[in-house]
């Protein structure tokens, strides 16, 4: 059950990521990744780590994806023009994402050493936060210090520069 | 219990919770229209039925046979999904939520509950975060310019009001130590100094949680006096101008039946949930949860209606300067003040 299940979702995954990148319409692209996100939150789910599932809808689908939407409608961007890409994209891109899918699936079917049954995966809260909060303490805060520097940059970037502002109302 | 008697257990828990649910819905908003009209000098609806009593039937009627009209101009997919994304949202969340403790029938224990999952605050907060792109993706499609501002403004606003809504839940979360809403209104059984029971609202500063939660809550459903996404007055009727018939009407399920939502996990997380005095028969005791449960989610419904009749409308730049500036400061403080309480003294 559990693993018709993750086949079922990975597949509807797979399927949104695809038509992601078919759809003309920039609302209709955004859709396909709240779709992407809702089908990667049910295998999480279905793994075990219910935590991370949650999270990944609160956080990418509820909020980001969100602000996707409303910079989509902000922008009111139209239709786009489909286009056969460069020759160079289709000679080294096709080839190059199939030779990295097999070297990635090589890779897991080699090294069976951190697997768990379907289910199993240690995904309690307490068990995450354990983790996050002792063993990788330092790599966390200094993401938080990475999102501090990513929010003063947009807070900088926003704001208008007072010399500018002064010399149209001079004006 | 055998899987076959589990699954037709649950296919009649989430028909009777669906059925109670929208008539809730419906019965929400007469008691809005009532309790408006008394506020304003005026009577409400009270034609149909006894003080109006089938005046929601009657609407229902009206939306079922009034015309679907579809405006040319629209973006047809989107402006169909679109209030459908809104109500499907609206109602999934009540899926987590406990009514009351377990009954057993026939020697099988019967949570009052369509399913407890170990992360059902988080649940409730994913699928009512996901309620967004209804409202927007309706202000969108339906290409007009009411209809945009609209949309822009309910997903910024509500956005925004998600962190200082979530954010104000984590006091309870850390005094209670558990996802699970079930856990937590466990965690506010019995009383302190003998009388005073033991809900979280009184407990560790929350009543400040509890306020915070409320004023976000108020804002993520759209409702007065954060109600810009439909402010009549300067955007006709915001995000849902160019629909009509049951379209229109589904909008407005979904917007009262977040509203039950809210109420409902207000009363769990800083009420005690079904929790008060048990006396009578042993079948009135086990019906007294019930009760007590639905007369907090009445009392929050209630003061929905009274917020509405009471204050007027914020300025666009109020809301988010009242969102950013003073909500989530106060959310963060909060945390802060209880997560020092806590770990300074675990009794307490």
């Amino acid at each position: 059950m559990h693993l018709i299940l993750f086949s079922v979702f990975g597949l509807v995954c797979v399927a949104g990521a695809v038509n992601l990148l078919l759809q003309r319409h920039p609302i209709n692209s955004a859709l396909s990744l709240v779709v992407v996100m809702g089908a990667l939150a049910v295998e999480y789910l279905l793994l075990g780590a219910e935590f991370v599932a949650a999270v990944q809808v609160i956080v990418y689908a509820g909020a980001i994806m969100v602000l996707f939407v409303f910079v989509i409608m902000l922008l009111n961007a139209g239709e786009e023009e489909q286009t056969h890409g460069s020759r160079v994209a289709w000679l080294l891109g096709l080839p190059g994402m199939l030779a990295v899918t097999v070297l990635i699936c090589w890779a897991l079917i080699q090294d069976r050493t951190g697997q768990v049954a379907i289910g199993q995966l240690p995904g309690h809260p307490a068990d995450l936060a354990q983790l996050l909060f002792h063993q990788f303490l330092l790599p966390f805060e200094v993401t938080s210090i990475l999102v501090l520097i990513a929010i003063m940059g947009a807070v900088v970037l926003a704001a208008r520069p007072e010399s500018v502002q002064e010399t149209k109302r001079e004006q | 219990m055998p899987i076959a008697l589990y699954i037709i257990v649950s296919v009649i828990k989430i028909a009777l919770i669906l059925f109670v649910l929208l008539t809730a819905v419906a019965y929400t908003v007469w008691l809005e229209r009532k309790v408006v009209g008394r506020m304003q000098n005026r009577w409400g609806p009270t034609r149909v039925g006894p003080f109006g009593l089938l005046q929601p039937a009657a609407d229902g009627v009206k939306f079922l046979f009034k015309e679907d009209l579809t405006p040319p101009h629209v973006y047809k997919p989107l402006y169909i999904a679109a209030p459908m994304i809104a109500v499907i949202f609206a109602v999934t969340s009540i899926a987590v939520i406990p009514f009351g403790n377990k009954i057993t029938i026939a020697g099988y224990d019967i949570p009052l509950q369509i399913t407890d999952v170990n992360i059902g605050l988080l649940v409730v907060l994913g699928i009512t975060s996901l309620g967004v792109y209804g409202v927007a993706l309706s202000g969108w499609s339906s290409n007009s310019k009411y209809s945009l501002l609209g949309g822009l403004r309910a997903s910024a606003q509500m956005v925004s009001y998600e962190i200082a809504l979530g954010l104000s839940l984590v006091g309870v979360l850390i005094l209670a130590g558990t996802f699970s809403l079930r856990g937590i209104v466990d965690a506010q059984a019995g009383h302190f100094w003998g009388f005073i029971p033991n809900w979280f609202i009184f407990r560790g500063g929350q009543i400040i949680a509890f306020f915070i939660y409320l004023t976000a809550a108020y804002a993520e459903t759209n409702r007065i006096p954060f109600d810009l996404p439909e402010a009549e007055t300067e955007l006709v009727a915001g995000y849902h101008t160019e629909y009509s018939a049951m379209k229109f009407a589904m909008f407005f399920m979904a917007e009262y039946a977040n509203m039950i939502t809210v109420a409902c996990l207000a009363s769990l997380l800083f009420l005690g949930g079904w929790r008060g005095p048990l006396f009578g028969p042993p079948i009135v005791q086990e019906l007294l949860p019930l009760f007590w449960f639905a007369l907090r989610v009445f009392v929050f419904l209630f003061v929905y209606i009274w917020v509405r009749g009471t204050l007027p409308r914020f300025r666009y730049d109020q809301l988010m300067a009242f969102g950013w500036k003073f909500l989530l400061p106060l959310a963060i403080a909060n945390l802060v003040v209880t997560a020092l309480v806590v770990g300074l003294w675990p009794g307490a």
